[in-house]
């Protein structure tokens, strides 16, 4: 069995599977019975100035029939009091003395503000302190939040106070709504961090209510901008991650990473890219702790299959082959192929090629009343969507191609002197006149 | 009497009584907004669907179950109704496992296909069934079309025609409209109500239906070729013709699709009796089946050859099967006894010789008892009535000669449905109503000019 624990800038943890700080990090009662169903930590939801939330707060896109592929929500910060949160931190981590307890923060831009609040949590017994620098929501608004995480200065600033009032970690909670997450995190090391979580929410409207005109989630008759999390937003995590920590200015900077995580693959995917834990919010949202259980077994199933002894072996492992498209190889040629035997003549991938690509599948209504589809090879630019479309596992393969061609990236080609001959690939000449 | 034991197939051995409700057999028509758009979802969305292909009037499954998936029943009923007028009764009486359902690519996963029969029923449901029209009828052209039958064939091109502009006129001698529709599939498929309010969808739409009303005898048809500038034929078949044995005019003997229209109206009470269903084909399934649900002690259905050479479909003969209907075959009736009503049925088992021949075997007579006997050997061609149109002619199994476009040897009169196919499924019908309203609209235009 491979080892699940981890260590992260210092911090102990069973597993490297937390909750996000969040509404399943809201009560002490709730973080006991996260740490009872087996996750290794928790990020308690923001303290700070206790606030008041509207009623209505989240709002979700299905996809399909599939509900909740994407989430939004307007709510801010705790809405309960800093001493009730304070025994409860306490009390958990009496309970759970080998489970991560971060807690998350977010109080006024006052170096002040931040020391004291600091020093609670830290007596309460928190293993570290998230600053929430990326809710993009109402606390925006007042100064904190996003406001703080899309000005890089005033990331660098607050941490660098967070850092000289705080003995344990201090993780940076970074915003997406940014054009480059590098300088946000970037400016979070310059400022001390010991480690960046990411992402936080993602600037939303989820969608609009055809009836009534009113844009979700509707409050009375109005809306307001959320910040939107769960699957649909996994892939923009997960650039954002292998961005920092294939950034060689912050290489070093460990990653908690987050967004749209509900299974182990999730995870191990955040772990090859970079991240060191992850943390959940939304699949709890929708399913509740128990989630974590299949996630444990799965994640440790994964590492004896692939012979790895520890979490820490897989990190980072995909880091070396994400690069930039320019070196990427040119010549790599594969095609498409079809199991006949296994297609159930559903002509989607026909259609989706015809229309949506390159036009490079035949299509024959069969006497059996079937469809019978075949890839047209020489017009085959292997772009992979009808392996994407095609319904039935395994049935449309992308098969690599024995061409001979010199591997060439376009940085290669594109010199004085390129290394072989640039492979042809099928264009289409004149298709339209008048 | 040489009693000898009937070859039977029966699970009434595992289901002493017909008790299982008949929806756990065929779901209901209706589903409610979640259950169909979770359905509407799991829909691939082939291109040149292979459902689409199966229906015999092409309905367009992919896109009526996108609309469902989409929230546009509007839409939906649109698209399903432009192809199929009848659409919510085919949802409901079409054989969808041999059409759109069997050919769904889901099968091929060894995955439950579509329900798209169910679907059908759902998206036309408030459409059809609230009589709101989703055509734009064409302007009048002051054309006027005389349909002899309002069954499936019949209002099919009667509504094609009115989209059109042309006024229709449908005659049908029954007191209702509708045809098989109202009087002759059986409950547990569609039950008469459906049948009557879809008509008077059809109806809303502008065809103007006379019930009641006899062409050749309440209205000639002189008059008929006088009123209107063409005519269609779609009356069907006949009745089901005596067996030709002893016995059959005692109580108990009937036709099995007066028996199932009996059922329709409540007029008909099995419960507790022994039924005898003599066929192989749909209707005698159909009518073992309704039997079994209303209460029959026990069915027998009865077929002179075996279970591979019956005419029904294996899904109704499953059904048949599920609800306790013993099946007894190669075996034909020889008489029926009884002191006034049906007590007996006699029988003798049948073989085929060596040249493929069936025949009798001597000797082998035995007894079914039972308190009726129905007979569903086959609709009887309606060629008196046929022979009385002028021009129009009827092959060797008494079915109407017609072209392509259904236009039969008088190029005034066009005809579809049971009497030019000599009986098949409602859908089938229905395309005749489509290809000949094409015709018939194509022929008014080039005759005058609208």
């Amino acid at each position: 069995m491979a080892d699940l624990s981890v260590n992260i800038c210092g911090i102990e943890s069973p597993n490297p599977f937390w909750l996000a700080s969040a509404p399943p990090t809201n009560t002490g009662d709730q973080i006991a019975r996260a740490f009872d169903a087996g996750w290794g930590g928790a990020v308690w939801k923001t303290l700070g100035e206790p606030i008041e939330n509207v009623y209505s707060r989240y709002s979700s896109v299905d996809i399909n029939g599939s509900r909740m592929m994407g989430f939004s929500n307007i709510e801010l910060i705790t809405d309960r009091s800093l001493e009730l949160n304070l025994i409860e931190i306490e009390e958990v981590k009496r309970r759970y003395p080998d489970n991560a307890v971060i807690v998350s923060l977010m109080v006024e831009s006052d170096p002040d503000a931040w020391d004291t609040i600091i020093k609670q949590v830290e007596q309460a017994g928190a293993d570290g302190i998230e600053l929430n620098f990326g809710c993009p929501h109402g606390m925006s608004e007042r100064g904190m939040g996003a406001a703080v995480g899309q000005v890089p200065e005033y990331t660098c600033d607050i941490t660098t106070w967070a850092k000289s009032s705080a003995t344990t970690p201090v993780f940076v909670k970074l915003t997406p709504n940014i054009t480059d997450i590098r300088y946000a995190a970037r400016a979070a090391k310059n400022g001390g961090a010991d480690a960046v979580s990411l992402i936080n929410t993602i600037n939303s409207i989820t969608g609009v209510d055809l009836d009534s005109f009113t844009p979700r989630p509707v409050v009375g008759d109005m809306s307001s901008h959320g910040g939107y999390c769960g699957p649909a937003v996994k892939p923009i995590a997960l650039n954002m991650v292998a961005s920092i920590a294939a950034d060689p200015q912050t290489a070093d900077l460990p990653i908690s990473g987050i967004g749209g995580i509900g299974t182990w693959q999730d995870a191990a995917e955040y772990i090859l890219l970079g991240a060191t834990t992850i943390q959940v919010c939304t699949a709890v949202m929708h399913y509740g702790y128990r989630i974590v259980e299949s996630m444990h077994e799965g994640l440790s199933n994964y590492l004896d299959g692939k012979g790895l002894s520890s979490v820490e072996e897989l990190r980072g492992k995909s880091l070396e082959r994400v690069t930039t498209w320019e070196n990427l190889d040119i010549n790599y040629v594969h095609k498409a192929e079809i199991n006949q035997e296994t297609c159930i003549g559903c002509a989607l991938c026909y259609i989706a090629c015809e229309d949506g690509a390159h036009q490079a599948i035949g299509v024959k209504a069969t006497e059996d009343g079937k469809s019978e589809v075949w890839i047209k090879w020489d017009d085959c630019v292997g772009c992979n969507l009808c392996s994407l479309v095609c319904p039935v596992k395994d049935c449309i393969t992308m098969v690599p191609q024995d061409v001979g061609a010199t591997s060439m990236t376009w940085v290669e080609y594109s010199s004085d002197n390129p290394p072989g001959e640039l492979y042809p690939r099928p264009k289409h000449g004149l298709t339209i006149s008048s | 009497m040489n009693q000898t034991e009937a070859p039977r197939e029966s699970l009434s051995a595992l289901q002493p009584a017909p008790t299982i409700a008949v929806s756990a057999l065929r779901p209901a028509p209706t589903m409610t907004w979640d259950e169909a758009l979770v359905e509407a979802h799991r829909c691939l969305m082939c291109w040149d669907a292979p459902c689409t292909r199966a229906c015999p009037t092409s309905i367009n499954v992919p896109q009526f179950i996108k609309r469902i998936s989409t929230g546009d029943l509007l839409g939906s009923a649109r698209t399903i109704l432009s192809s199929n007028i009848l659409g919510a009764s085919c949802a409901r009486v079409c054989p969808v496992e041999m059409l759109c359902e069997g050919a769904c690519v889901l099968n091929d996963l060894h995955e439950r296909p579509i329900q798209i029969g169910r679907l059908q029923a759902f998206g036309t449901e408030d459409v059809v069934f609230g009589n709101h029209n989703p055509f734009e009828i064409a302007a009048p052209t002051g054309r006027s079309i005389g349909v002899i039958g309002a069954g499936p064939a019949g209002l099919s091109v009667g509504a094609e025609l009115v989209k059109l502009g042309h006024s229709v006129v449908i005659y049908d001698a029954q007191p209702q409209p509708g045809g098989l529709n109202t009087y002759g599939v059986a409950n547990y498929k569609m039950d008469m109500a459906t049948a009557i309010a879809e008509v008077a969808f059809i109806t809303s739409l502008g065809v103007e239906i006379r019930t009641g009303v006899s062409v050749g005898s309440d209205i000639s048809i002189d008059d008929l070729m006088e009123t209107h500038e063409a005519v269609f034929v779609g009356v069907g078949l006949g009745g089901i013709p005596p067996l030709g044995i002893m016995g059959e005019d005692l109580n108990g003997v009937e036709d099995a699709l007066d028996f199932i229209a009996d059922v329709r109206n409540g007029s008909a009470v099995v419960s507790g009796q022994r039924v005898a269903v003599i066929g192989g084909g749909n209707t005698a399934i159909d009518a073992a089946t309704q039997s079994a649900l209303s209460g029959a002690q026990h069915v027998y259905l009865v077929y002179r050859r075996g279970r591979e050479q019956m005419g029904g479909y294996p899904h109704d003969i499953e059904r048949a099967l599920q609800q306790g209907v013993e099946f007894v075959h190669w075996s034909t009736p020889d008489r029926i006894e009884g002191s006034d009503s049906v007590e007996r049925l006699v029988c003798s088992r049948t073989e085929l010789t060596t040249d493929g021949t069936l025949v009798v075997i001597d000797g082998t007579e035995y007894a079914i008892p039972v308190d009726r006997v129905l007979r569903a050997t086959g609709q009887a061609k309606r060629t008196g009535f046929l022979g009385t149109l002028a021009g129009v002619e009827t092959d060797s199994s008494g079915r109407v000669i017609v072209d392509e476009h259904h236009r039969t040897g008088n190029d005034r009169i066009w005809a579809g449905g049971d009497c030019v196919n000599g009986g098949k499924e409602v859908v089938n019908a229905v395309e005749h109503g489509k290809i000949a309203a094409r015709n018939i609209h194509e022929a008014l235009l080039a005759s005058v000019g609208i």
